[in-house]
């Protein structure tokens, strides 16, 4: 599964400048197919922006994002999303304007909202049904998550960004979720998912890059991270728990 | 259980509709402005001539208010569609004056809407190439818009004077179409009616497809937040340049139709109501078309009141309109994209 | 030397040979016009050309320096000239009104500006943007509207302090084959009034307040977290902008002995001060100097050139008709247009980064005027 080859998503290299900041400085790591690939790191790291990268919102100064076999460093993010990649950014990016039918109508490229999909979406999320007419701007900060990764997964996708989902959400929300990405996982999807909540993902995670200052500092598995607790002081400050 | 029948209309009629604020401030004035006139018919002329240029207005400044809002896009040139619809229309007049020659009012008014359609088309054709040229190589620059925006504004004022000359331009109502319509005490011009209720129907039309259409589904969302769009997969630009076109088109439609208004014009048509529109579009709210319709009511109602009221106000009654609906709402009566 | 770069240039010297060399050919050109070029005609272009470098500057103040548009500069223009007609007009032709006028003029300006400012630099600057172009047209309405005072459409003839005027000699004999008369006295005065704006200018570009003003068009956040009260500075080059502006004007209606619409608050008056900017090179004091020349030559020599290329296409359908020199504002257009998009540093800029590509051998960092 680890296997850089059969890779779904290759970084090789990556320089990414905004305006005359040089914030990705030669980021290379790569997201095995299926699972959950954890981007890791601190604020200010580049995660948000490796993420923005590889859809294409900002353009590669230098490098290589290879999806699937295909080059798409200088594809327009349209073209790239309709390769299979949905985006949820950190904002969520819910239209206030719409209300949450119309969010995922908009979502869904084909046309039509496959009827048994959104069945299964309100099991993953049984709240959504009862905003479902509701404009995206009244919604809470955790009914709008749901509704960003519901827009997400309305139709199959290859590989799914998604940009730190539990920030500012209350933890039983956070927990409504970690059941939602369980359950995601086992659905040939892909997840990379960047947090900064490393406790969100230890379970969930099956492969893990960490990133700092623009560069990868450290790529494996998940399990070799968790298990290792000055590891993650290292990269991550994180204290170890006392029981 | 699928919530997917449901007709969208119902649904997006929830939240959406509430803001009725301007529209009654709009009728208050018309109201207001009664006892203030006297005369009933006096008050129902000025009324209905002010909702006629008010109408005009509106559709030539819908397509900048949604250009503006939709691709961020500032562009000052969009009165050169204005006179370029006025004159094609003049031409077109020329073309097919034999209908509109006619003394039933059935084929003047078919001949006009064929001038229209004619003028609109060519706008829209010229609207495609003015993106292509004049606003793709500018995106996110609103200070080289402004710039490169005027620049086509007088190069193609110049192509105008060019191609039909600097003499004015004559674009005569229809005979069929002329006079007016009693009721009661009340004398109304027929074109201004004709005026009001297509700008009405055009009004309603374009509410319709942006609450009841996907791709009007896709503009407000676009409005709102283009990278997401984008992230969905929709080539959003195609919708810029198509809503762009749009936009021109409409604006030779105002053209066409103040043409007909105005029946006697220069190649300054457009840049003489190129002040009045962008106060339009900043008092609706940038990229709302819902604003745009009633700011250039509120902005014609009383300036026709004034000027009638008190004519030593009228120049500067559109700027304290402005002042004072930016006091009240400063985003203009409808925040952007509703 | 140094002396001079410093204290009468405010250290902004041209840095580019080519530039220092026009430069100083306009100046020569404007010194001795009225001995090489005696006429009223080429006097007139000569005069103009000294009062639209100090109009072109002050609005190349706002925009290249703050990145602030600005429609309403015609309209300070035009309140410097008509304050001076109608003061000049009303209490008769002598210096003390000359100055009341003047006086009037600078305090309509500045009330007029500052109001502007605090109602729309607050918001978006789209909306500065429009805010100015609404009350310039509601000034140039005005100015219609008053015709009994400023003379509506035609506009009005007024007289000049008597020094000042043709009828009067200095010197009985020739000099240089001209007289020295009151119109060569106000040439002179007008030619001075206008360097000395201009080199009031090219010190406030480059003072701490010329510094704190790029900050603030760079990065308008920045320079207020850093502590620099934005609005009170940006107030202040407006005010300044448009006292300068006002002055102009007055200067033109001294020069003209009229004054109209036309030649002041139309929008065309507006739309040629861009042009000039633009094409001189925005955030430079000295473009506004090659803008004013390059569309002054532009708009005589365009002309007889499309008189003479003109009849060349007659019959060609279309061809005949744009090559019309009536038509020279659609080619100066197109120039501009593209100067926009290739040029966005004008003339200037690009000349200045010739000569510092053969100084250094490297291209400047990008300075963003546009």
């Amino acid at each position: 599964m680890s296997d850089p080859n059969n890779a779904l998503l290759k970084l090789h290299n990556i320089h990414t400048h905004i305006g005359e900041y040089h914030i990705l400085q030669g980021v290379e790591f790569f997201v095995p197919r299926q699972g959950v690939t954890v981007l890791l790191g601190r604020n200010g790291a580049g995660k948000s922006t490796t993420l923005r990268t590889i859809i294409g919102l900002w353009q590669a100064s230098q490098g290589l994002v290879e999806f699937d076999g295909e080059n798409i460093t200088q594809m327009s993010t349209p073209d790239i999303a309709r390769r299979g990649i949905a985006f949820v950014p950190e904002d969520m990016g819910v239209f206030a304007n719409l209300t949450v039918q119309e969010n995922l109508q908009l979502a869904a490229i084909s046309g039509k909202i496959n009827d048994s999909r959104l069945q299964w979406i309100f099991n993953l999320f049984p709240a959504l049904e009862h905003f479902w007419l509701r404009p995206g701007g009244t919604l809470s900060g955790g009914q709008k998550q749901m509704v960003a990764i519901a827009r997400a997964i309305i139709e199959p996708r290859k590989l799914l960004l998604i940009d730190e989902p539990t920030k500012g959400l209350a933890p039983a929300i956070v927990q409504n979720l970690a059941k939602a990405f369980r359950a995601l996982k086992e659905s040939s999807t892909t997840i990379l998912l960047v947090e900064q909540n490393f406790h969100f993902v230890r379970s969930l995670g099956d492969h893990v890059v960490v990133m700092d200052s623009g560069l990868i500092v450290h790529t494996g598995p998940m399990s070799e991270l968790s298990s290792d607790e000055a590891l993650q002081y290292r990269l991550l400050g994180l204290q170890a728990a006392h029981v | 259980m699928s919530l997917n029948n449901k007709p969208m209309a119902l649904q997006s009629l929830q939240g959406r509709w509430t803001d009725f604020a301007p529209m009654i401030l709009v009728t208050m004035i018309a109201l207001f402005a009664w006892p203030l006139i006297g005369s009933m018919s006096t008050w129902a002329t000025l009324t209905v001539a002010g909702l006629a240029m008010g109408m005009m207005l509106f559709i030539m400044a819908s397509g900048l208010t949604l250009v503006f809002g939709l691709m961020d896009v500032l562009n000052l040139g969009h009165a050169a569609f204005v006179a370029v619809g006025a004159y094609v229309a003049a031409s077109l007049a020329g073309v097919l004056s034999v209908l509109l020659k006619s003394s039933t009012g059935v084929e003047a008014v078919a001949g006009m809407a064929l001038v229209a359609l004619g003028a609109m088309i060519t706008t829209a054709l010229l609207g495609l190439l003015f993106e292509r040229f004049f606003i793709r190589p500018v995106y996110g620059n609103h200070l080289k818009q402004i710039l490169i925006t005027i620049g086509a504004m007088i190069i193609i004022e110049q192509l105008v004077l060019a191609l039909w000359g600097a003499q004015q331009m004559m674009l005569p109502l229809p005979e069929a179409v002329r006079g007016t319509l009693v009721i009661g005490e009340v004398a109304v011009e027929r074109y201004r009616l004709v005026a009001v209720v297509l700008g009405l129907l055009l009004y309603l039309g374009l509410l319709m497809v942006f609450n009841f259409t996907r791709i009007g589904m896709l503009i407000r969302a676009g409005v709102e937040n283009r990278d997401m769009v984008e992230a969905m997969g929709y080539r959003i630009q195609r919708v810029f340049v198509a809503v762009f076109a749009a936009g021109a088109a409409l604006a030779g439609l105002g053209g066409a139709m103040w043409g007909f208004y105005r029946e006697q014009f220069t190649a300054a048509i457009g840049a003489d109501l190129l002040v009045q529109m962008l106060i339009i579009v900043v008092i609706g709210g940038l990229g709302s078309v819902r604003g745009c319709f009633f700011g250039a009511l509120l902005l014609a109602l009383i300036q026709n009141y004034v000027n009638f009221l008190i004519p030593d106000f009228a120049m500067v009654s559109n700027i304290s309109v402005m002042v004072a609906v930016l006091l009240w709402r400063p985003s203009g009566l409808y925040a952007p994209g509703r | 030397m140094k002396f001079l770069a410093t204290h009468i240039f405010s250290d902004d010297l041209p840095r580019s040979r080519i530039l220092t060399a026009l430069l100083v050919l306009v100046l020569g050109y404007l010194f001795t016009a009225p001995f090489l070029f005696p006429g009223a005609r080429s006097l007139n272009v000569a005069a103009t050309i000294g009062v639209y470098l100090v109009l072109v500057g002050s609005f190349d103040l706002l925009l290249g320096y703050c990145g602030i548009v600005s429609f309403a500069h015609a309209m300070f223009y035009g309140i410097g000239a008509y304050g001076v007609a109608i003061s000049l007009g009303k209490f008769g032709p002598s210096w003390s009104s000359l100055f009341i006028g003047a006086g009037a003029a600078m305090v309509l300006s500045t009330v007029l500006s500052i109001l502007m400012a605090l109602i729309s630099l607050r918001v978006k600057a789209i909306f500065y943007t429009m805010t100015t172009m609404a009350v310039a047209s509601a000034f140039s309405a005005l100015v219609m509207r008053l015709n009994t005072v400023t003379g509506g459409d035609d506009g009005r003839n007024f007289s000049v302090p008597e020094s000042l005027t043709p009828g009067f000699e200095l010197f009985e004999n020739e000099f240089f084959g001209t007289l020295i008369n009151g119109k060569l006295i106000t040439y002179y005065m007008v030619l001075f009034s206008a360097i000395l704006l201009f080199l009031l200018m090219l010190r406030i570009v480059n003072s701490r307040f010329g510094r704190v003003l790029e900050a603030i068009r760079e990065n308008e956040f920045r320079a207020e977290a850093i502590g620099y009260r934005t609005l009170y500075y940006k107030l202040a080059i407006n005010t300044v902008s448009a006292l300068i502006a006002t002055a102009a004007g007055v200067l033109m209606a001294l020069w003209l002995r009229y004054v109209g619409p036309q030649t002041t608050v139309g929008f065309n008056v507006m739309l040629n001060i861009l042009l000039m900017a633009v094409i001189g090179g925005l955030g430079t004091v000295y473009g506004a100097v090659l803008g004013v020349v390059v569309f002054t030559v532009a708009e005589n020599y365009l002309q007889l050139l499309l008189q003479k290329i003109g009849p060349l296409t007659t019959g060609v359908p279309v061809l005949e008709h744009l090559l019309q020199p009536d038509r020279w504002l659609l080619w100066f257009g197109l120039v501009f247009v593209l100067a926009v998009y290739f040029f966005p540093t004008g003339i200037v800029g690009n000349l200045r980064e010739k000569a510092r590509l053969r100084l250094n051998g490297e291209p400047s960092r990008p300075h963003q005027t546009v």
